[in-house]
């Protein structure tokens, strides 16, 4: 193996992630280049060097601010709701049509019928006026024998 | 028993804050870290990490367990640093390279090109070391940097680094050799000082490895 295609595995056998014929090679080699054993040790060198450089800290207050802005996303909409209470797709679309069908059938205006209290009012109103005949037993017996009459 | 990280992103998914919490407290100082070398900004490094939770806790209901959690954080990261930088470079395009910038501790900086040795022999007369340390990573190439902060900081398997930068395992091995070459030429003067003269620190006998 010649200089240039060790240099992919070169990382690999200092990380010690290498596999074992990736090292042996690699080892293979090193032990035949003095360009490359001192190019790895300067790469260890390097590498040893990147320990040395702090990282700057997050700040005290990393956490209220996220929460802060977590605080102000918006709530979740009426759809991602449902999505998330109907984990099935389909069965979200399939309520959906059958809501939307029921506000079309309560919202669409239907032809000029007696509304069914105006209907009551009309009977109620019939019934108190025959009340009278009712309690009219004269009148009633008379209908009564008119009715023979016409019986026969 | 500690919870995985798959287990607890799964808890946010139900609205469990706190799993959401134990994420936090687990990736806030390595993804702040990562994100503050990427940027060299500390302010612009913690917004960056702030957006990434935000980012994770909108996407918590739509969150399938298929990759790594991890992977999927720091892709988040790695993107939103990469674009920051970006936008960073439009509003700087009219900086001279010679213009005076300045530097994380708010000292001056002067943005010159690294071209060798010499270079960062003056920088070590005139800075501290580890501002030359931070220098070298911060002159890697984005994608270079990125790969090199995720290998070497965040410890990550050669895999993942690959799905997170979005290219196979042997580019990405290639990618880490030319990073670390850069370093290490860059480097070279407190690797070997006695080549360079005396250091400020002077005890570079002892970091070595």
């Amino acid at each position: 193996m010649n200089c240039e295609r060790i240099e992919s595995e070169l990382i690999g056998y200092m990380d010690g992630r290498a596999t074992v014929r990736e090292r042996r090679e690699v080892e293979q080699h090193l032990s035949a280049c003095a360009a490359c054993r001192a190019r790895v040790e300067g790469l260890r060198g390097a590498w040893s060097l990147l320990d040395e450089a702090p990282a700057t800290e997050p700040s005290a207050w990393f956490d209220a601010r996220l929460r802060q802005r977590i605080a102000a996303e918006p709530a979740p909409g009426l759809m991602s709701r449902l999505a998330a209470w109907v984990p099935r797709p389909r069965l979200a679309l399939a309520t959906l049509a059958l809501v939307a069908v029921g506000c079309w059938a309560a919202l669409t205006p239907r032809p000029n019928l007696p509304s069914p209290v105006a209907l009551n009012e009309q009977e109620e109103f019939r019934m108190i006026k025959n009340m009278q005949v009712l309690e009219n037993y004269e009148v009633l017996k008379d209908l009564d024998a008119l009715n023979e009459l016409q019986g026969n | 028993m500690v919870r995985s990280d798959v287990q607890l992103m799964l808890g946010v998914k139900q609205g469990d804050e706190v799993s959401f919490e134990l994420l936090l407290q687990r990736y806030r100082r390595p993804l702040c870290h990562f994100l503050n070398r990427m940027v060299r900004d500390s302010a612009q490094a913690e917004d960056l990490a702030q957006e990434v939770f935000l980012r994770v806790y909108r996407a918590r209901r739509e969150y399938e367990p298929s990759a790594k959690f991890t992977t999927w954080l720091f892709r988040i990261a790695t993107n939103l640093a990469l674009n920051s930088l970006r936008d960073g470079r439009h509003r700087q395009s009219e900086v001279s390279l010679d213009a005076p910038a300045q530097t994380q501790d708010g000292s001056e900086m002067k943005l010159d090109v690294p071209d060798g040795a010499p270079v960062v022999e003056q920088q070590l007369v005139e800075r501290d070391r580890l501002d030359v340390i931070r220098r070298a990573i911060f002159n890697l190439p984005e994608k270079q940097r990125a790969a090199v902060l995720l290998h070497k900081y965040q410890e990550l398997d050669y895999d993942e680094i690959a799905r997170i930068l979005g290219c196979s395992v042997s580019a990405l091995k290639s990618l880490l050799f030319r990073a670390y070459e850069a370093l290490r030429l860059e480097l070279a003067p407190l690797v070997a000082p006695e080549s360079s003269g005396p250091g400020p620190g002077g005890t570079l006998e002892g970091k070595r490895s």
